[in-house]
């Protein structure tokens, strides 16, 4: 009851404030007329009465000001005429409230759009139940991170008691067929526990059972909610019912919910069991490195429990589960939790955009708090009578506070729009490189790490200045003339400057080195080239393809009639592409070598093409032959190896006319019939890596997905001729992933690329905001000696040397600015590391070309208040105050 | 906030609210009539600031232990009067007892020393 009472009393003294005054003024008033009484009929004459009464009570306004300010909602009358008097300020001075909301603005809105960013990608958890126990696993050849091979999952999966669930999938792209018009769809083959181990199940509909998962089961699929709604007009009965993919029907057993997102393979809508042969024929897929494992940690299990498990299982192989020799599991698994594989590789870009993000909101407040002490001057007299009226230090200092406060108030909500737009643009730019990038949204999360940034900047931006204000002005003593007042606040400007400059060169220094980065990258030659050359996937699906010879015939023809368009030189295809994100490797065995170390990779990438890719591609013949149309099926098995892995595996030897076993030993030999030059497969910093070259009509399956590359002049404009020449042959297989080789060569560098831009932003930001402290501080100090200049003009000073005067102080505090900038810069750049290429973190000619760049600006920025300073004339030295 | 131009001391930091109570449960009553009668049972040892006195009886009045009312004194003025409420004396049943035990306590050290 009594906090109903304290709420309902304290809400009546704010809404009738008038009648709470009058409430306690009468009440005063009564005790006072009480008193007088009392003290009359004690026998004092009336005046004297009075007299006493008055004395015993003190003064009526204390003691009125005393009741009054005793309940909560005194606290929110402070506050609220805090607010209103910070208001008057701002409305006071719109041109310095406007430029200290807009610094803030942006200051707020690039650390905002940065954190909505980065928050799904690296903090928040992964949108399924008990995420941090999801683990990926992969087969740790050699140290590095391979796809596992279906023996090997189906080892692990019976061995383990670490796990829950275990599953593998792998992408697959079936076409909808049977209706109007046919669909490619992205989709994954996974194991039936693929679902169980996220932790999400169908809405309506079952979950895949171990039956759907054998050779023998007729196929079913779960669909999106999306693909549900899209093409099956969201109609429940689709359950139970078949549908063509591929002119096979499929049953449908489920839909998954809505909002269910899929983090292992983002676009995919559709997913059917692997339906792979458990016994393992060596001949088959089920023994190639193409599949991707994760698996659910059981719940009292810690990772490196399951890590020692999966050792222990890698290193004693039992009878029942033989490996062979690529999958021997001799380097054992990499197991770790799937958020962090999944952001491994943009991880480092990430936090150091963070990190920068960080340095450019403290820019930010560094110059709005140097904004709010050059304000000092005339708000010190200011200050000084408040105090002189008898307001407390704590009540000045949160009077302050208020204003910085509303102006980062101001500045938070146009921050926050502009991180709304920043967001979009930042999804644009790196979309095709972040995981989880349906989920970078300014949302609630975010929201409220604005709200609390912007309360933060807020108090940070006016602590100085209140602290600062408060000392010079009202502990100073009187109010005095601000022009003669000079010294410490001074000092801490000139601190705040050398920071700001300090800050700003860390900042370029990291868009230099990245800048210096991507352009040593690209001048990596890639092997092969990229110009006049368009490239497309074209994939073959339906019952007519399962005959392999009809899927060569298919790709023939397709190349064909290509080039037979005009304007094409060259037409060819391949089972993979360089810098398209392919990674299709098998093992390599050369008949005269010994089998090498264990530690040593003997996976080579394999390209199955058309005679003439090599030519088309522009990739260089170094000795031997490259592949025609000799090399067919019956003819002698041929293969084009490249230099590294002559080099490599036959050292001292003449490659051509050696043998070698592409996969499974017990497959047939290839020989050798020439050798050419390195190609850049995965990334232009990557090059070196093993390749080797045989004809799509030698392999031993027919790829169903080929990569068309055409030579051609002009060759973005060519792609519809090229299509329409594929449509001719066969309109129902679709034409996927068209672009430019030159556009995958600058795509095959996006990380780097997306934090070059971010880098190059907040660095031209930084660098603006450093001159315009600068500039303020310096014209300011001007405007404040405008008397000092007067005499050094009267007693002779030159134009000049006034002029050098007002640059040496403005240089001064750059060269100490870019001084301690360097050494923080060499420290902070480390954090790049991964993100350099060809140039060290103490690159000479970067540190040298941004502090000359700061230079140049900081002269730009002195120049206008030097100019200023050199035409005071010595009148000026009696003229002013 | 001290009261300086009498011998007599400040009520002791604390017990205000218990004083104010503690006249309060005699009969209802309005400032100037509290502050004189903690003076003259007191024997004019107490000393009580009208500030304190009328901020104190706000917050008692807030906190539920008094209800307050304006009506006709004796002399026919309309002046503010104070009313225990039961909570109130609850409260003051309470610090009576938590007063005693202290002052015994106090009292016993101060016999032992002397």
């Amino acid at each position: 009851m009594s906090f109903w009472r304290q709420l309902s009393r304290g809400f009546h003294g704010l809404l009738n404030r008038r009648a709470a005054d009058r409430d306690v003024a009468d009440e005063v008033q009564q005790y006072l007329e009480e008193a007088t009484a009392f003290f009359e009929a004690s026998g004092l004459s009336s005046e004297d009465a009075q007299r006493a009464a008055r004395r015993e009570l003190g003064s009526r306004a204390a003691v009125h000001e005393q009741v009054r300010s005793s309940g909560w909602e005194s606290a929110v009358e402070t506050t609220l005429s805090d607010l209103r008097y910070a208001a008057r300020r701002v409305r006071r001075y719109p041109a310095q409230a406007a430029i200290a909301a807009l610094t803030l603005a942006l200051g707020i809105g690039a650390s905002t759009a940065i954190f909505s960013t980065v928050n799904p990608i690296l903090f928040e958890p992964l949108p399924y139940p008990d995420a941090g126990r999801l683990i990926q696993i992969w087969d740790g050849q050699g140290g590095s991170r391979l796809d596992v091979t279906f023996g090997t999952y189906r080892e692990l999966a019976a061995r383990t008691h670490s796990f829950e669930s275990v599953a593998v999938m792998r992408p697959a792209q079936p076409t909808l067929t049977g209706i109007e018009e046919p669909e490619r769809l992205d989709g994954q083959y996974v194991s039936a526990d693929f679902f169980r181990v996220l932790g999400v199940h169908p809405a309506i509909g079952r979950d895949f059972e171990a039956d759907d998962d054998t050779p023998e089961s007729s196929v079913v699929a779960l669909i999106t909610d999306g693909l549900w709604r899209r093409r099956f007009n969201a109609s429940p009965e689709i359950v139970g019912r078949p549908i063509l993919l591929n002119d096979t029907p499929v049953t449908v057993v489920g839909v998954m919910p809505r909002g269910f997102e899929n983090v292992l393979s983002p676009s995919a809508e559709i997913w059917s069991p692997l339906r792979y042969d458990a016994t393992l024929p060596a001949n088959g897929r089920e023994w190639g490195h193409h599949l991707r494992l994760v698996a659910r940690l059981r719940g009292d299990v810690a990772l490196t429990t399951a890590r020692h498990e999966m050792d222990a299982i890698a290193r004693t192989r039992l009878e029942e589960f033989p490996r062979p020799q690529w999958a021997a599991l001799q380097d054992g698994v990499i197991a770790n939790a799937l958020q962090d594989e999944l952001t491994r590789s943009v991880k480092p870009a990430l936090l150091a955009i963070l990190g920068a993000v960080v340095l450019l909101l403290t820019i930010a407040c560094v110059n709005v708090t140097n904004l709010m002490l050059a304000q000092g001057a005339a708000r010190r007299t200011e200050l000084a009578v408040r105090a002189a009226l008898g307001a407390s230090r704590p009540r000045i200092i949160r009077q302050l506070l208020a204003e910085t406060l509303m102006l980062a108030a101001i500045g938070g909500a146009l921050g926050i729009g502009l991180a709304h737009a920043a967001v979009r643009a930042l999804v644009t730019i790196g979309a095709p490189e972040l995981p989880r990038v349906g989920a970078i949204a300014v949302n609630m999360p975010v929201l409220a790490f604005a709200a609390a940034l912007t309360t933060l900047t807020g108090v940070l931006v006016g602590l100085l200045p209140a602290l600062h204000g408060f000392n010079a002005g009202v502990a100073g003593g009187a109010p005095q003339h601000s022009t003669r007042t000079t010294g410490a606040h001074t000092v801490t400007q000139r601190a705040l400057v050398v920071t700001q400059v300090a800050l700003a060169l860390v900042l370029l220094v990291a868009a230099g080195l990245l800048l210096r980065s991507l352009q040593h990258l690209f001048a990596m030659p890639p092997g092969f080239k990229p110009a006049e050359l368009v490239t497309m996937q074209v994939q073959t699906a339906g019952h007519r393809f399962r005959d392999a010879t009809a899927t060569h015939r298919f790709f023939n023809q397709v190349v064909e009639s290509v080039r037979q368009v005009p304007g094409v030189s060259a037409a060819a295809f391949t089972s993979q592409l360089p810098l398209s994100g392919d990674d299709d490797s098998y093992g390599v065995h050369f008949e005269s070598v010994p089998r090498a170390a264990a530690d040593e990779s003997h996976d080579a990438y394999r390209y199955a093409v058309s005679a003439g890719y090599l030519e088309a591609m522009g990739i260089p013949l170094k000795a031997g032959r490259t592949l025609d149309t000799h090399d067919t099926s019956g003819a002698p098995l041929a293969a084009v190896i490249n230099e590294s892995t002559a080099k490599r595996r036959l050292p001292g030897l003449n490659p051509i006319g050696q043998r070698l076993h592409i996969g499974p030993d017990s497959g047939p030999w290839f020989t050798v019939v020439g050798v050419v030059g390195d190609v850049t497969q995965t990334s232009l910093a990557v090059t070196r890596s093993d390749a080797v070259y045989v004809t799509a009509e030698q392999w031993r399956f027919a790829d169903n997905a080929r990569w068309l590359v055409v030579r051609a002049q002009s060759n973005a404009a060519l792609a519809p001729a090229i299509r329409r020449a594929i449509a001719a042959i066969d309109k129902d297989q679709p034409v996927i992933r068209v672009a430019t080789m030159d556009e995958r060569v600058r795509r095959s560098a996006a990380d780097r690329r997306f934090a070059l831009l971010l880098f190059e932003a907040f660095s031209v930001t930084a660098l603006f905001l450093a001159a315009v402290g600068t500039y303020s501080l310096i014209s300011g100090n001007v405007t404040e000696r405008t008397r000092e200049i007067g005499v050094r003009a009267a007693l002779g000073a030159t134009r000049v040397g006034i002029v050098r005067l007002v640059l040496r102080q403005g240089m001064t505090m750059t060269a100490v600015g870019i001084v301690i900038g360097a050494v923080a810069a060499g420290v902070a750049s480390r954090a790049l590391i991964t993100l350099l290429f060809g140039v060290t973190p103490l690159d000479p000619v970067t540190y040298v070309g941004v502090a000359t760049l700061l230079l140049i600006v900081s002269i730009i920025a002195c120049a206008m208040p030097a100019w200023r300073a050199a035409r005071v004339r010595p009148s000026a030295a009696l003229r002013f105050e | 906030m001290g009261t300086t131009d009498t011998f007599n001391t400040d009520v002791i930091q604390g017990t205000l609210d218990m004083l104010i109570l503690k006249t309060l449960s005699l009969e209802p009553m309005h400032g100037f009539g509290i502050a004189r009668r903690v003076e003259q049972i007191s024997r004019d040892v107490f000393k009580v600031n009208p500030g304190s006195l009328l901020t104190a009886l706000n917050r008692l009045e807030r906190a539920g232990w008094l209800d307050a009312e304006w009506r006709q004194t004796s002399n026919s003025r309309r002046a503010k009067y104070y009313r225990l409420t039961r909570a109130g004396k609850k409260q003051l049943e309470e610090e009576t007892s938590d007063w005693t035990r202290r002052a015994a306590a106090v009292a016993r050290i101060l016999k032992a020393e002397g």
